[in-house]
């Protein structure tokens, strides 16, 4: 069985159809990298995916499920533009909160945990307000792999980051790619994701105009599927 | 329950994000003031007729107040995208509307039982004979107040007029809500238990409380979920 | 059943509806005897009472549509239950100026917090607020879907205020417009009057709601037209 599945994807805002006919799906230990040029629909892919939007037709499942059933959403880790954490709240308390809502056993120590293995255990308790871009993104990616998800969906995770945040989060996704679990990632840094990717699709107005494994001309040179399909 | 704790979780988290920085308790409570000391300009406020009145008053300063409080109730959650964060989760969206509706009954109790006394000081209202009784009515009329509003915070919540929407949407729908509350808080404001006829209102709150948290936890998740 | 067609069943409706009223009009203004308490006034009984019967019941209607359309999802009962909604608004404004008209002439005042008159009010605000959540959301679905949701909710609203304004004036009784006529059982010739306008005027109300759709429809087209267009 399939970890993610989309089949035959359509959504639309009114009657245009920002969506049409994707189909694809991934199993365990894929990352797929999802590119394409801002309003070719992979944020609105991405929302589908993890269940907060529904499709116009078609359908995803995750292990299985529909996204919206709560068994798949226990399984699934997400990132998407906001980074999803309070910022009036601490570090800890963020993690503590999210693990309380993921139902985990003991909230405080995974928390705790995390914070160390993202090197923000020593703010645990300053307010996110207070942190840095890469500080934020950082306790984000955290929040999101908290509950040890399945499958993981994120929408442009490298976006203005330094070098070390960068490694981190790299660091952090490979070993969950390591340990079996599925990547899905949109991006426009090429470089950084393509080092991750196993597999590799592209958006075009909507529709998907390539979907399969990483090839060497891929990490070679960046820009080849976007020139590919007449994208550059 | 699971359901009755994730709407605890999510109640405690607004709670204690609200008393963080207390920015809508202070204004409501300060708009309640600045009404209720508008109101002793328009009515007399020794005058036997304000006592007549006096259930009205106190409500029409709740209502009003209470608006910037149910405002933020999911507007809080549009920083950082927090709002898609946690409807991926596996907490059922009417779990994550109870418990919103829960903090801003707290919170909106709060702003009541501070205005109360000084209500009673500025009108030489007693309210303490039937305390009981008046915090029963309080908590019944707060919580339709606070299931309209957290459930059209949510409905409102992607609109740039949202502050101005809420307003507009939430007060006719409460009169119901608000007709039983000022009844029965000037019976008992005059000293007198609820007896008789006025048992009609209570029953009325009550069906207005069951009545429209049923539809709206059955509703948030279409609204929620685009 | 094709648009040209349809265009014509509306025309022959509306043109049908207007002559009835026109009919109407002329028998209420002219044929009919003057009532005997009242004087001429009461004449305007007949767009009073029939306005209530239809503003009820294109809100029960909308209402209606707007549950079918969360379980359907088909724009259509979207388009029904806005149009309804606005006529219903409509009726319910000339349910009100019409009360206000006859209070002036026969009481000498233009209010009275009456329970109808009052029941009107709240009613006419709480729907002239779902046309404004209507024209403050600019997608489509979106908007379709939360205003049926506010739909659902100001119905079972105005039901309840309904008794809940009965028993409050029960216990703060005021002047109530009551049309009753100078005693004895109402003239026959009236009755038939009676039924016939609410007729014309259900048929007239039927007739705007089919147009109001009929540019919901169109607007939509134009909509995913736009849209496409900015795609491209």
């Amino acid at each position: 069985m399939a970890t993610l599945a989309a089949d035959d994807l359509w959504k639309y805002y009114g009657d245009f159809p920002a969506l049409r006919e994707v189909s694809f799906s991934v199993s365990g230990g894929v990352c797929l990298a999802l590119l394409g040029r801002n309003g070719a629909g992979k944020t609105t892919l991405l929302r589908l995916l993890a269940g907060l939007a529904r499709p116009a037709r078609g359908s995803v499942t995750i292990l299985g499920r529909s996204p919206r059933e709560a068994a798949a959403r226990a399984r699934l880790g997400v990132l998407g533009h906001g980074i999803a954490v309070y910022d009036e709240l601490s570090a800890l308390e963020n993690l503590t909160l999210f693990g309380r809502l993921y139902g985990l056993a003991q909230p405080g120590r995974a928390a705790l945990e995390w914070l160390e293995r993202i090197g923000l255990a020593h703010v645990r308790d300053s307010l996110v307000r207070e942190f840095s871009r890469g500080m934020r993104q950082r306790l984000a990616l955290a929040r999101a792999l908290l509950h040890s998800p399945d499958v993981l969906i994120l929408d442009e995770p490298f976006t203005a980051l330094d070098d070390r945040a960068v490694g981190l989060i790299q660091d952090l996704l490979g070993q969950a790619l390591a340990a079996g679990r599925t990547i899905v990632m949109s991006t426009h840094q090429l470089r950084e994701a393509l080092e991750l990717a196993t597999h590799v699709a592209l958006l075009v107005r909507g529709r998907l105009a390539h979907f399969g494994e990483r090839t060497a001309e891929m990490v070679a040179d960046p820009g080849w599927l976007y020139r590919r399909y007449g994208e550059a | 329950m699971r359901f009755l704790r994730r709407s605890l979780t999510v109640a405690a988290k607004d709670l204690r994000s609200e008393l963080r920085s207390k920015e809508a308790l202070n204004a409501s409570l300060a708009f309640a003031l600045v009404i209720l000391l508008l109101f002793s300009f328009a009515f007399d406020p020794t005058a036997e007729t304000t006592r007549e009145i006096s259930g009205g008053l106190l409500w029409l300063v709740f209502a009003f107040a209470g608006t910037l409080i149910l405002n933020r109730s999911f507007a809080r959650e549009l920083a950082n995208d927090c709002l898609d964060a946690l409807i991926a989760s596996p907490v059922p969206p009417s779990a994550l509307f109870l418990g919103k509706a829960l903090a801003n009954l707290v919170l909106l109790l709060a702003v009541e039982l501070v205005s109360l006394p000084v209500f009673g000081v500025f009108y030489n209202v007693r309210w303490t004979p039937y305390f009981g009784p008046l915090l029963g009515v309080l908590v019944l009329a707060t919580w339709g107040l606070a299931v309209i509003g957290t459930m059209f915070s949510a409905l409102t919540v992607n609109l740039r007029l949202r502050e101005l929407m809420l307003p507009v949407l939430v007060y006719p729908m409460i009169i119901p809500a608000l007709m039983a509350a000022m009844q029965l808080t000037t019976v008992l404001l005059a000293g007198e238990p609820v007896s008789g006829d006025n048992w009609l209102w209570v029953r009325l709150l009550v069906a207005f409380d069951v009545v429209f948290t049923a539809l709206a936890l059955a509703l948030v998740e279409t609204v929620l979920l685009g | 059943m094709g648009d040209a067609m349809r265009r014509t069943i509306l025309y022959a409706m509306t043109a049908l509806g207007a002559l009835w009223l026109a009919r109407n009009l002329y028998v209420i203004l002219l044929a009919l005897p003057d009532e005997v308490a009242q004087g001429a006034i009461y004449r305007i009984f007949f767009f009073h009472l029939p306005a209530w019967f239809t503003c009820f019941a294109a809100f029960f209607a909308a209402g209606l549509a707007s549950l079918l359309y969360l379980i359907r999802k088909s724009p259509g009962y979207d388009a029904f239950a806005a149009a309804a909604v606005e006529v219903g608004v409509a009726f319910t404004a000339i349910g009100l100026v019409t009360g206000m008209v006859w209070a002036r002439i026969i009481w000498g005042i233009w209010w009275t917090w009456d329970p109808r008159l009052t029941w009107a009010f709240i009613t006419l605000l709480v729907y002239v607020g779902y046309l404004m959540l209507r024209r403050a959301i600019d997608e489509a679905a979106e908007r379709a879907k939360n205003s049926a949701v506010l739909c659902i909710f100001a119905f079972t609203s105005v039901v309840i205020t309904y008794k809940a304004i009965d028993w409050w004036r029960t216990q703060h009784p005021g002047a109530v417009l009551s049309f009753r006529t100078g005693g004895g059982t109402i003239d026959p010739a009236m009755e038939s009057m009676l039924f016939q306008n609410w007729f014309a005027l259900l048929l007239m109300a039927a007739a705007l709601v089919l147009i109001r759709m009929r540019q919901e429809r169109m607007a939509r087209e134009i909509d995913g037209l736009r849209r496409r267009a900015h795609a491209l």
